[in-house]
């Protein structure tokens, strides 16, 4: 990350001339690379992208959400994942290779209503979405509260290294579990920690963009504030469990939005 | 269109103080519209207008997507209390005109391709009309479509020329739309050159026609900065350089 050179785009901007590749919202015209999104265009070596500041959740394969039952045939149920596309979790993922919709009662499994996390196994342009929950912390959420923030959020809400969530679960003794979708789920034992949690989740949405922010969540949170070298280490001291698999493989997406970490 | 009065001034000046080449008062708002994904209020001169958009959403009705593409819907509106005479809030024969040219001038910024399946909807509404409040909801709707994160290849200004007292003029008011001698709407997509909409209500001579398109390009590129300031303001406030990180 060393020759890389950052600048606010709007759509149309352009961003530099010469050989680089296009690699996330952006065209290339002619020599000159050009932004499609309203955000932070980074130019490095392998290429330039710009990391959008707004826009609604588009699936990508490989993404873990959190969505919810909302209906399901005799083969598949029907999962809503916060997007223009419904998405669908087939029965034989869950059931195996010899499901039958005569002899498997797909209720037993998940209800209507039921919140799920899951991995996006398939999705192209001609298809919907199809989610598979055969991995570690994959399935059913057993209690907490959802709720909804701006998908471009979740790397600002993970922060670098996980030091946003970190901070937050340590000081509302919670447990947060983020979707890539933008769908957050929190548990916890008081449910005065749980809306402290959502409190701080709903003041990452709304000001991701601005500076200093983990100083305002520490005071929001009562946190006493702690040198920076401390904060990136991943290990909580206090004991609590390890923060789950959902949120550690978002760690590489989230080292992307570091504005204002500085 | 007969003249009735004179429109231009001993001085020069417009009926509304303005001289030919100057731009009425032009502010837009990003993101007022809380429970859209993106939304812009525009203040052209006295023109009110808000833009919402919606998407990429689900279609409905189902048939009406398109596999290879996403679908653009516009709706222009003019509230009833718009103008001084009620408007009939039902759509009418040019609401329905003004929403089809709309969706055709934002059509060729906007990467339909990258969304099939799926419909994205614009809603322009007028609070209050002054003339030329096509040009001003094409510009908040493509500062509300950028503010959706919606991918665009340019943002789409739009701004209106014409004739008034035989002389070309920047931005038809009202009063020279009534009563003067032309009226042309221009959205234009500056960083690729290009023309989305051109209507023409008048006569004009080639040469007029073509400082008159001259003119109301000259316009929109006013207005492309204006647009540019407003979403540069909503996200990321007076900074306009990001500061290099010392790594």
């Amino acid at each position: 990350m060393h020759d890389v050179k950052r600048r606010y785009v709007i759509p149309g901007d352009k961003i530099v001339e010469g050989n680089f590749r296009p690699l996330m919202n952006v065209i290339k015209a002619g020599n000159a690379l050009i932004a499609t999104r309203i955000g932070i265009a980074e130019t490095g070596r392998d290429g330039v992208k710009v990391i959008p500041l707004s826009g609604v959740y588009i699936p990508r394969v490989n993404d873990l959400v959190i969505g919810k039952i909302v209906d399901h045939s005799s083969l598949s149920w029907e999962v809503d994942i916060n997007s223009c596309f419904s998405a669908h979790l087939p029965a034989q993922d869950v059931f195996g290779r010899d499901f039958s919709p005569a002899r498997d009662d797909m209720t037993k499994h998940f209800a209507v209503g039921d919140m799920i996390t899951a991995r996006i196994m398939a999705f192209d342009r001609t298809r919907d979405p199809m989610l598979t929950v055969q991995d570690r912390d994959l399935g059913k959420i057993a209690r907490g509260e959802a709720l909804k923030i701006s998908a471009t959020r979740v790397p600002r809400l993970i922060g670098k290294r996980g030091s946003m969530i970190q901070t937050i679960e340590q000081a509302t003794q919670t447990r947060v579990l983020i979707g890539q979708n933008g769908i957050v789920v929190v548990t916890g034992r008081t449910p005065e920690g749980i809306k402290l949690a959502v409190r701080a989740i709903k003041m990452v949405e709304e000001e991701a963009h601005t500076a200093n922010l983990t100083q305002r969540i520490k005071v929001l949170l009562n946190v006493p504030d702690t040198p920076p070298q401390q904060e990136t280490s991943r290990a909580p001291v206090g004991g609590t469990p390890k923060s789950e698999e959902i949120e550690s493989t978002m760690d590489e997406v989230e080292e992307e939005l570091e504005v204002d970490e500085k | 269109m007969t003249q009735t009065r004179n429109l231009i001034d001993a001085n020069g000046k417009r009926t509304d103080g303005r001289g030919i080449d100057e731009l009425r008062e032009v502010k837009i708002t990003v993101g007022s519209v809380k429970n859209a994904d993106g939304s812009a209020f525009i203040e052209f001169g006295k023109n009110k207008i808000l833009a919402a958009v919606y998407g990429p959403r689900e279609v409905h009705p189902k048939h009406m997507a398109q596999s290879d593409r996403c679908v653009l819907r516009c709706r222009y509106h003019m509230s009833p209390f718009s103008t001084d005479t009620r408007k009939n809030p039902a759509p009418s024969r040019r609401e329905v005109e003004i929403s089809k040219v709309m969706r055709e001038s934002l059509e060729p910024a906007l990467m339909l391709e990258d969304y099939p399946r799926a419909a994205i909807d614009v809603f322009v509404e007028v609070l209050q009309s002054d003339g030329g409040s096509r040009c001003a909801g094409i510009a908040a709707a493509a500062v509300a479509l950028a503010d959706a994160g919606i991918n665009m290849r340019d943002l789409v200004a739009a701004c209106a020329a014409g004739k008034v007292d035989e002389k070309i003029v920047l931005d038809i008011n009202d009063t020279e739309d009534k009563e003067g001698g032309a009226d042309m709407p221009v959205a234009y997509m500056p960083r690729l050159e290009q023309v989305t909409l051109l209507q023409l209500d008048g006569r004009l001579s080639p040469d007029q026609f073509n400082e008159c398109i001259d003119k109301a390009i000259r316009g929109c590129k006013m207005v492309y900065e204006i647009q540019k300031q407003a979403l540069m303001q909503k996200y990321f406030g007076s900074e306009t350089e990001l500061k290099e990180e010392v790594q």
